[in-house]
């Protein structure tokens, strides 16, 4: 891990990746969408709007993965003062943003022919709705962090604290009545049959490679960006 | 000790205090963070006729009845306790709405005892299947 640190290092690696990733996840993405549109059974309960959690459950995924590593980067920026730490955690802030905003929004379309509600507060949807709002308060502390110059210390301590709202959003379904269902994925198997788990597995993990293409290129490009700008100041001087 | 450790020391404490805390919090919260109150619950809480309040459960299997104007509905919500509360409603229910299937009632209880719904939530369950797989009629075990 801490040979990564090293900005150089880390290019040589993250350049080729970048590709495989983003392509590979895309047509991963794009076979499982048209599987689990086209080609997977409807649900016995909620007939075609089970097709919603295709892209329902790899964003809300993504939208609580994101924030997880975006305290570890956080974390190892703090403890190791890793440069490249804090820069990949500004990078997964805009993609966890707009994953989280993505399950909420998708969560409201299925939630409105299902339950009967397009939102309700419930301890899974208000808790969720409290992780976009943290990401927006990360975006807009460290845009101000950055503005002044700083090593981006108090987002990276803010990107810890908001952590401990994910055990929040996964037990929130098991601690408290809500309209939410419980997790279907439990150790103790599926309650997803595996005709319905097929697509959903692979866009998942289509969604997971495509996150991770994104952060990659948005961590090169502020790489290229702070190589710039002291490009532009030793011009200067 | 060295600064580092020292970081790292001082981070690890920092989340484990936040963690215990935020649990804390939430253990605090308890029923008060609940969408709904299940039949069970109504056995330590009373609340009395006329407030608002959500209810949920089972519909139980059997209890639900159409009244012949088409809009009014009366059913029976249970959960694994004994303790049933008997619901009306005037409207138009969730697709979802069934019997043996989770519900959530909004309304408040009339004097009588009896729950009057201004509005109906279906819950749905964590299971996923086609509908060539469903062998008997639909049954949901749990109330969550």
């Amino acid at each position: 891990m801490h040979a990564l640190a090293n900005p150089a290092r880390f290019l040589s690696f993250a350049r080729p990746l970048t590709p495989w990733l983003g392509w590979g996840g895309a047509a991963l993405l794009g076979a499982s969408l048209f599987g689990g549109l086209f080609l997977s059974p409807r649900d016995y309960l909620q007939g075609e709007t089970v097709r919603i959690m295709y892209v329902h459950v790899p964003t809300a995924w993504l939208g609580m993965g994101g924030w997880a590593a975006l305290a570890a980067a956080s974390a190892s920026h703090l403890v190791w003062r890793h440069t490249l730490a804090g820069i990949a955690a500004r990078a997964i802030a805009v993609p966890g943003a707009v994953m989280t905003a993505l399950a909420l929004a998708t969560g409201a379309i299925w939630g409105r022919p299902t339950w009967g509600t397009w939102w309700e507060w419930d301890g899974r949807l208000t808790s969720m709705l409290l992780l976009f709002f943290l990401y927006c308060g990360y975006l807009a502390l460290n845009a101000a962090e950055r503005e002044r110059g700083g090593e981006a210390k108090l987002s990276a301590i803010f990107g810890l604290v908001g952590a401990v709202n994910l055990p929040v959003i996964h037990f929130s379904v098991i601690w408290w009545n809500t309209l939410h269902q419980p997790p279907s994925l439990t150790t103790e198997g599926s309650a997803i049959d595996a005709s319905i788990a097929w697509p959903l597995l692979g866009s998942t993990i289509g969604f997971t490679l495509l996150f991770a293409a994104i952060v990659l290129m948005r961590m090169r490009a502020i790489l290229g960006q702070a190589r710039f700008a002291a490009r532009l100041r030793r011009a200067a001087a | 000790m060295r600064a580092k450790n020292q970081r790292m020391t001082l981070v690890l404490l920092g989340m484990g205090a936040m963690l215990i805390a935020a649990l804390l919090a939430m253990w605090g919260l308890r029923d008060r963070a609940a969408l709904f109150l299940s039949p069970g619950d109504l056995r330590t809480r009373s609340v009395p006729a006329g407030q608002a309040v959500r209810i949920g459960g089972m519909v139980r299997p059997g209890s639900l009845v159409r009244a012949p104007d088409g809009v009014s509905l009366s059913f029976v919500v249970g959960d694994d306790t004994p303790r049933t509360v008997p619901v009306s409603f005037r409207g138009v229910p969730p697709d979802l709405f069934r019997e043996g299937s989770g519900v959530i009632a909004e309304g408040s209880f009339a004097p009588d005892g009896r729950f009057v719904a201004a509005e109906l939530l279906a819950k749905h369950d964590e299971n996923y299947k086609p509908p060539d797989k469903v062998a008997a009629a639909h049954r949901t075990e749990t109330l969550r």
